[in-house]
């Protein structure tokens, strides 16, 4: 019995553990510089809602309503993860995407409506 | 083999529309540029389908004016792959209408992440006649002369053709800056004949509107682009080819559709003194989810 409270103990750890290696390493690879940015348009009640326009636009198909996710591979945006980042983690990975995993690079919206977005969610955190 | 005449395509784009106008709500509007000729680094999003036409209409000299017209249905395989297929048709003044063939179109973007200058790889099939004028890519040798072949005659040379290109493009400062090489072979016995088109845009403003808009200023990128042909592996020199400019406009008309226009200009002698091209592009969001039902989420 007390065997098996201890392996249940170190899966939970370990699920931990991995769980948080998993979502710090998104914002690990941010350059520093690209890091320290920050969004030049907080503060501004237009920019969150030009940023929600810009949501429904291009990322509500997969991150569905107020970014709650699709429950599947598309993850909810409301989550430690995001509100943990910097404005400038959001924006670097805005213009990289993850195209491996399925998330596409917004390289080609203009940079104003990358800070746009970074003001929506964080609005929704 | 005959090729099918384009009586035939209107009853199927008229069955593919039936279908498909019932989850236009869906539509999300997406920031391509409005290149013709040369492409970006922009594939489609995955599990999205995009719906273009684009239309071409010339005049070569000794010929009638024609109208030829690519239908694109684009799909996001996943973010670094897209896939494309192309149904061609034209119609030529006093002569006749007719579907010219296809293409099948793979894009891959073999670098992950995002880098100053993004490579693409771009591989192609075509299936088509002699009688295509869509003017898709220019390469080689080609020339107006090879426009101005009467429809019934050049309807029956059938060309299988492999391409590729080799799409670099870079976006810097709401700039996008591409540069694609192209390398064209016959498959039968035809040389290698190359191409290239190079382009740049830039959207007319950065930031986005607080209301939704149709003609506000960040919904129109203007452009540029120059393409033409390189000569083949026989001779490969400039004489005798083909090379056009085209300043370009493109328009988000909401999250209904994108309209683009552009009058390209001949430089050579061997060029169409002038070509305008149209197009207009429907993106459908995530049609593989209208077959099953979502998890944890509503629309
Ligand atoms: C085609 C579907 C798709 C679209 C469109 C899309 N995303 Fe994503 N997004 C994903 C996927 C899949 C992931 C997870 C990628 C991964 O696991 O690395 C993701 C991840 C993210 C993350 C990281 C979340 C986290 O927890 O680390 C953010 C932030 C994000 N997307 C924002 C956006 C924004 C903003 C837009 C619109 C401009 C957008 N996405 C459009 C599919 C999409």
């Amino acid at each position: 019995m007390r065997l098996r409270n201890a392996v249940i103990w170190l899966f939970a750890f370990g699920a931990m553990v991995l769980a948080g290696a998993a979502s710090s390493s998104r914002w690990e690879h941010v350059p520093s510089k690209d890091h320290a940015r920050a969004n030049p348009l907080t503060g501004q009640n237009e920019a969150i809602e030009a940023g929600r326009t810009i949501y429904r636009d291009h990322c509500l198909q997969c991150h569905k309503v107020d970014g709650r996710g699709d429950g599947r591979k598309k993850p909810s945006l409301r989550s430690a993860r995001v509100s943990g980042a910097s404005d400038g983690d959001i924006e670097w990975f805005l213009r990289q995407g993850d195209l491996a995993h399925g998330m596409p690079s917004w390289s080609n919206l203009p940079e104003a409506q990358r800070w746009q977005l970074v003001a929506y969610l964080r609005s929704i955190q | 083999m005959m090729v099918p005449r384009l009586a035939a395509v209107p009853r199927f784009a008229t069955l593919f529309a039936a279908f498909l106008m019932p989850h236009l709500a869906s539509v999300a509007a997406a920031q391509e540029k409005p290149y013709f000729v040369t492409y970006s680094q922009d594939l489609e999003e995955p599990g999205n389908l995009e719906i273009e036409t684009k239309t071409a209409l010339a005049r070569p000299s000794d010929s009638s004016h024609y109208g030829a017209t690519a239908l694109e249905l684009e799909y996001g395989v996943s973010a670094w792959w897209t896939a494309e297929l192309y149904l061609d048709g034209q119609s030529t003044g006093h002569q006749s209408s007719l579907y010219t063939g296809f293409r099948v179109e793979n894009r891959i973007r073999p670098l992950m992440r995002e880098h100053v200058i993004n490579p693409v790889l771009y591989v192609e099939y075509e299936s088509i006649s002699g009688a295509d004028k869509t003017l898709l890519e220019v390469v080689g040798h080609d020339a107006e002369t090879n426009l101005a072949t009467e429809n019934g005659e050049a309807r029956r040379e059938h060309k299988h053709e492999a391409e590729f290109k080799l799409i670099l493009s870079s976006n810097f400062k709401d700039w996008n800056v591409s540069e694609n090489f192209i390398a064209e072979k016959n498959l039968g016995h035809s040389p290698w004949e190359f191409g290239y088109a190079v382009g740049a845009t830039h959207s007319l403003r950065g930031k986005a509107s607080v209301k939704d808009c149709t003609f506000c200023a960040e919904k129109f990128i203007g452009g540029i682009e120059a393409y033409g042909g390189l000569g083949d592996t026989q001779s490969l020199s400039l004489r005798e080819t083909s090379h056009y400019i085209a300043p370009l406009l493109g328009w988000q008309i909401r999250r209904l559709a994108r309209l683009s226009f552009s009058p390209g200009f001949g430089l050579t002698s061997s060029s169409l003194d002038r070509i305008y091209r149209v197009g207009l592009a429907f993106e459908i969001a995530q049609p593989g989810g209208w077959f099953h039902a979502q998890k944890g989420s509503t629309r």
